[in-house]
């Protein structure tokens, strides 16, 4: 098989090939590294490759392999992580200059869980700088283009972890998602991509964004592939204390299960103005296929929608202005040349250090928990956000699932919305409501508007019942598939 | 609070706060632009919160924790790896004013 | 006019757990720089915290003893400032929801003489709250130097009302804090290595006046000794301000304890702009009333409640109870000694002055030697005890024992055993003896007869240095009465 036709594969065929000795781990890992060293000069979803490294741990798993020892279903299925989650040796930057020269000491969980599984990690992913934004253009490293368009952006912040699924880099990728950076870029790239349920997966060594908000999730081609990747992640951690304890269920078996008849609920207020119409017919689509699976359509009411984002943004800003204090030039980031004295080098450091969108959002957070602010910013956001939990809990008493689309609009130009903060913050519009109430979400593939570029649907689930997420979200994939379509870059 | 008051903020006051030093045009282009985006958040304002507890997290437990057991610290080398500057196993910091 | 100081403290104390407050990191004092620091501790992109079970007990511990209401749930939040000695720019600490409110710590305020008791009153606290401790920086003249060992660490606030009026209420209030914090084994609260610190706010006005005057808050008390002086010092220097019209500004300032001056510290711009809020990575703390009463049955008897059962159920004067109480293990000593020799009063006088004596001397590198580490235990003290009691030994006798009790470790009936120091009772040698001694005197014998009763003293002397001091006092003074009338 030529590396070309290697990199089309699944996982899921990835893993029935090496279990039936047809392919090495060595031969997967190298086509894949052969197909970014081709495709990545225009992509840029890479900001860091150890191509050695990467090919030592393939060996390994095959050395493995022939002595019985594999770890697993995806021991020598290679991944790459967006440039958040710490790996042992390996830089950090999370898209920053101010962690240009970071090298993480320590693995996080997430890492050692794929370890443990013997899945081949290589390589840090680009993104919004410290994972703020939407379109990947607020890396320091330069953006990442959607492989569907280059022109276009791949969405964000995890870009780079869509845009090299998309593109055929890796199988299978991490991200991580605090208002849809993962749901949204997976949309905009024609890929799978889910955020599971607040708690499901360990944050210990993840640099955080917001961390009420933050969850890591899995990329893939397909929702089976995502459950594969979700059942290693997954699971209780004793180092995050907000990490639930939870028996994790073998994901990437149940959803085969046949499914029951169920209900599905379409939020009119994600349906109104502001939806692109190509968007809409693809949904629609989508909408008629679970109907016609038996499935009961109903229309529901999530009237605190357009809070989510003055919400999102108060929480999500002011949590980050205290997670990003520490990135200040003393212990490991990089120190201004021009500071004289300690207050000098906090403030230098971070003013150059830091990008646009990252001091925007810092300043706006300390704001918002300034003396003064506190009861009108934060807590008033808090307080609505118990609002948005209850709309969500009102609905998941009459349906299963909560269907939308994921991005109001297909891929958009570079710098089409990047000195407009709040139209670039409304593109998260049909996402961000999810991380506040805390609930699993899969962006799926559903199609292409008619210049090529992919269209994504939303499915939300219940707390802690990423089964049955994961189960009707394949329903549809696999009849549709459209995460398996290559982008003509390739 | 009245609208004013929370539709624009002391720009200086709050990046001195943060600690984060802009040029003249960051301030004034962001000036401009959180002023929009704190008038956006007026709907904020607007919504009744009477008697609403805060959501802190979106599944509240408590009591999570560790039993008093020490394990390995970092060696010296990893907690000095990433430091700019140091000496005598120490970080080097530009002279504290003692305040 | 007359002025009087109106102070509140702030002390900091260092819990005595095996790691830290939010991870597994040993906590120790002394070690190489930096030592002590995981990626929680350097505040690493995507450490977490974790709670120390053992650090929120402690807590409780200290509430129940000081007489606090225990929060049903408290929960923990981040005060942000930037300071090189944190690693993360906010310190995880209780701000509107503290463990423990309330409470009150019992003071004694020095007697007219040494051996006579002063008078008690309780000084009222505000809360208490549980945090983590930041690192040390030592400043050099062109720069200033790291060092996170300390960082982390579980440190404790106990915040008083503006309840103390003197200096010497101060040096009483953190006097009998840090005894009853050592007795519950909270921390052993040593300032010199920073388990214990305090800050002052201080303010005077008029006697006689209900408001408070401006408030100054005074830093950098490192010793007990620096804390009583430098509260001194400026509740003079704001009187003297008052005095000359001058105005006091609230504001931080800093104890010089070489100069004993107190300096204004460069203000913080906007120090007091912390941004509090709930800390995200970590879930609140819910106590309950069963895990309340487990820690309550732990609790020690508090130093001035032992004192008053020194004083009702076993009489001892005040200057005993007074060296006794304040040290733990001191009153354990005696306590089981006592039991054993049911005899207070002697007990107490060989703990405090006898085996006090001897610990000292063992001195090494400034400390004595620990009570647990005493060669003469609670029950060889209490058998020497006895032994004079009974008569067996004299006083004398015992007095020369102890130290060779404290050298060798053996039990005073083996000592005398080897050395044959029992007291010599029989009549027959007492006679001769005795005999002997007033030939060899005549003089005394006279002056006795002659009705100077203090001259027979001279006689018991010899008798007793004939002896070495094991003849039975009593039967000596019969035996010289009889002999010389
Ligand atoms: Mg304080
Ligand atoms: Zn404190």
């Amino acid at each position: 098989m030529s590396s070309i036709e290697i990199v089309d594969n699944t996982v899921s065929q990835l893993s029935l090939l090496l279990s039936e000795k047809k392919l090495s781990s060595f031969e997967i890992t190298q086509a894949f590294i052969d197909q970014t060293n081709r495709v990545d000069d225009r992509v840029h979803a890479f900001l860091h490759l150890d191509e050695k490294n990467f090919l030592k741990q393939a060996e390994e798993s095959d050395e493995r392999r022939k002595n019985g020892k594999t770890k697993g279903k995806l021991d020598g299925i290679p991944i790459a992580l967006k440039d958040v989650i710490s790996v042992e040796g390996q830089p950090l930057t999370a898209a920053s200059k101010i962690l240009e020269n970071y090298i993480s000491p320590y693995d996080a969980t997430v890492t050692r869980k794929l370890k443990d599984a013997g899945v081949i990690i290589g390589g840090r992913l680009n993104l919004d700088e410290f994972a703020m934004g939407s379109s990947t253009e607020n890396s320091a490293f330069g953006p990442t283009h959607n492989p569907w368009n280059l022109d276009c952006v791949p969405g964000g912040s995890s870009g780079g972890s869509s845009a090299a699924v998309a593109a055929r880099e890796v199988p299978i990728s991490l991200g991580s998602d605090t208002g849809g950076s993962i749901r949204q870029p997976a949309s905009l790239c024609g890929v799978v991509g889910m955020k599971p349920t607040y708690g499901m997966v360990s944050r210990f060594g993840l640099a955080a964004f917001a961390s009420s908000l933050d969850q890591i999730g899995p990329f893939g081609k397909t929702v089976k592939d995502v459950s594969l990747l979700l059942e290693i992640i997954s699971g209780h951690d004793p180092l995050d204390s907000t990490s639930f304890p939870r028996e994790v269920p073998a994901y990437g078996s149940l959803i085969e299960d046949k499914l029951e008849p169920s209900v599905i609920g379409l939020p009119k207020e994600f349906f109104g103005e502001g939806m692109d119409q190509e968007v809409r017919d693809s949904v629609d689509k989508v909408i008629d296929f679970y109907r016609e699976q038996g499935h009961k359509i109903i229309e529901v009411s999530l009237p605190t929608t357009e809070l989510s984002i003055p919400v999102y943004y108060m929480i999500a800003t002011a949590e980050a202005s205290s997670n990003l204090a520490r990135y200040d030039g003393i212990r490991y980031t990089s120190r201004s040349k021009y500071s004289e004295n300690a207050i000098d080098v906090y403030a230098k450091s971070r003013g150059e250090g830091f990008g646009e969108e990252v001091k925007r959002r810092c300043i706006l957070g300390a704001y918002g928990l300034s003396s003064g602010y506190y009861d009108a910013f934060y807590l008033r956001a808090q307080k609505t956000r118990t609002l948005i939990r209850e709309d969500f809990n009102r609905v998941f008493d009459e349906v299963d699932t909560i269907l939308t689309p994921t991005s109001p609009t297909p891929a958009f130009k570079f710098g089409e919305k990047s000195d407009d903060p709040i139209s670039m913050y409304l593109s998260d519009i049909y996402t961000i409501s999810t991380n506040l109430a805390g609930l699993p979400a899969i962006s799926v593939p559903c199609g292409f508007t008619k210049n090529r570029l992919p269209i994504g649907m939303q499915l939300i689930g219940k707390a802690f019942h990423e089964s049955e997420l994961l189960s009707i979200a394949h329903a549809y994939d696999r009849e549709h598939n459209f995460g398996c379509e290559s982008p003509q870059l390739v | 609070m009245n609208e004013s008051e929370t539709n624009s903020m002391d720009i200086d006051y709050v990046s001195n706060l943060a600690r984060i030093e802009l040029t003249v045009d960051e301030k004034e282009k962001f000036r401009g632009q959180l002023g929009d985006v704190l008038k956006y958040f007026q709907k904020l304002q607007k919504v009744d919160v009477e008697g609403v507890e805060p959501t802190a997290h979106a599944f509240p437990r408590y009591n999570v924790w560790d039993e008093d057991s020490p394990k390995e610290p970092y060696n010296i080398d990893q907690v000095m790896m990433n430091a700019p500057q140091s000496r005598n196993n120490q970080i080097v910091v530009p002279k504290v004013v003692e305040d | 006019m007359k002025y009087e100081a109106v102070i509140g403290l702030e002390v900091h104390v260092q819990l005595d757990t095996k790691s830290k407050m939010f991870t597994r990191v040993p906590c120790g004092f002394g070690r190489e720089p930096n030592s002590l620091t995981d990626c929680v501790v350097l505040g690493l992109p995507g450490a977490l915290p974790v709670m120390n079970y053992e650090a929120i007990e402690k807590s409780i511990k200290v509430g129940l003893l000081l007489g606090c209401d225990i929060a049903e749930t408290c929960k923990w939040d981040r005060k942000n400032y930037f300071y090189p000695d944190m690693p993360k720019n906010y310190q995880i600490s209780q701000f509107d929801q503290p463990i423990c409110l309330g409470g009150e710590v019992e003071i004694e305020m020095p007697g007219e003489t040494p051996a006579v008791m002063g008078k008690h009153r309780n000084v009222q606290l505000t809360r208490i709250h549980l945090e983590e401790d930041v690192g040390k920086l030592t400043h050099y003249e062109k720069d200033s130097l790291v060092d996170y060992n300390r960082a982390g660490s579980p440190l404790l606030e106990i915040v008083s009302e503006p309840d103390l009026f003197s200096p010497e209420e101060v040096f009483a209030y953190l006097t009998s804090l840090r005894n009853s914090l050592v007795y519950a084994g909270i921390s052993a609260c040593d300032m010199e290595k920073g388990q214990l610190r305090c800050d002052a706010n201080i303010s005077v006005r008029p006697e006689g006046q209900q408001e408070l005057g401006t408030k100054v808050e005074l830093k950098n008390l490192n010793t007990i000794s620096g804390v009583k002086n430098g509260v001194e010092y400026e509740i003079k220097r704001q009187i003297r301000a008052l005095e000359k019209g001058e105005e006091i500004f609230q504001e931080t300032r800093r104890w010089n304890p070489e100069q004993k001056y107190t300096t204004p510290m460069r203000s913080k711009e906007m120090a007091h702009d912390y941004r509090y809020f709930p800390d995200p990575d970590l879930m609140p703390v819910k106590i309950n009333k069963d895990w309340v009463e487990k820690i309550k049955k732990e609790l020690p008897e508090k130093p001035f409640d032992k004192q008053r059962r020194f004083f009702q159920e076993m009489s001892l004067p005040y200057s005993i109870t007074s060296a006794l109480c304040p040290d733990l293990a001191l009153c354990n000593f005696f306590e089981k000694a006592n039991k054993l020799a049911n005899n207070p009063q002697k007990i107490a006088n060989w703990v405090v002055n006898d085996l006090q004596r001897e610990l000292s001397s063992k001195k090494t590198d400034d400390f004595q030697l620990p009570i647990d580490q005493s060669p003469v235990s609670p029950q060889n003290l209490a058998e020497l005890v006895m032994l004079i009691e009974k008569g067996s030994i004299s006083n004398n006798v015992g007095k020369e024992l102890f130290p060779e009790m404290f050298s060798t470790g053996k039990p005073p009936s083996e000592l005398v055993k080897e050395k044959g120091l029992e007291v010599k009772s029989d009549q027959g040698e007492i006679d001769s003896i005795c005999t002997q001694a007033i030939e060899e005197d005549q003089d005394a014998a006279e002056k006795f007869r002659g009705g100077k009763e203090g001259a027979i003293n001279a006689l018991k002397g010899r008798v007793m240095k004939a002896t070495r001091g094991q003849a039975n006092p009593k039967l000596v003074d019969q035996t010289l009465r009889r002999l010389l009338s």
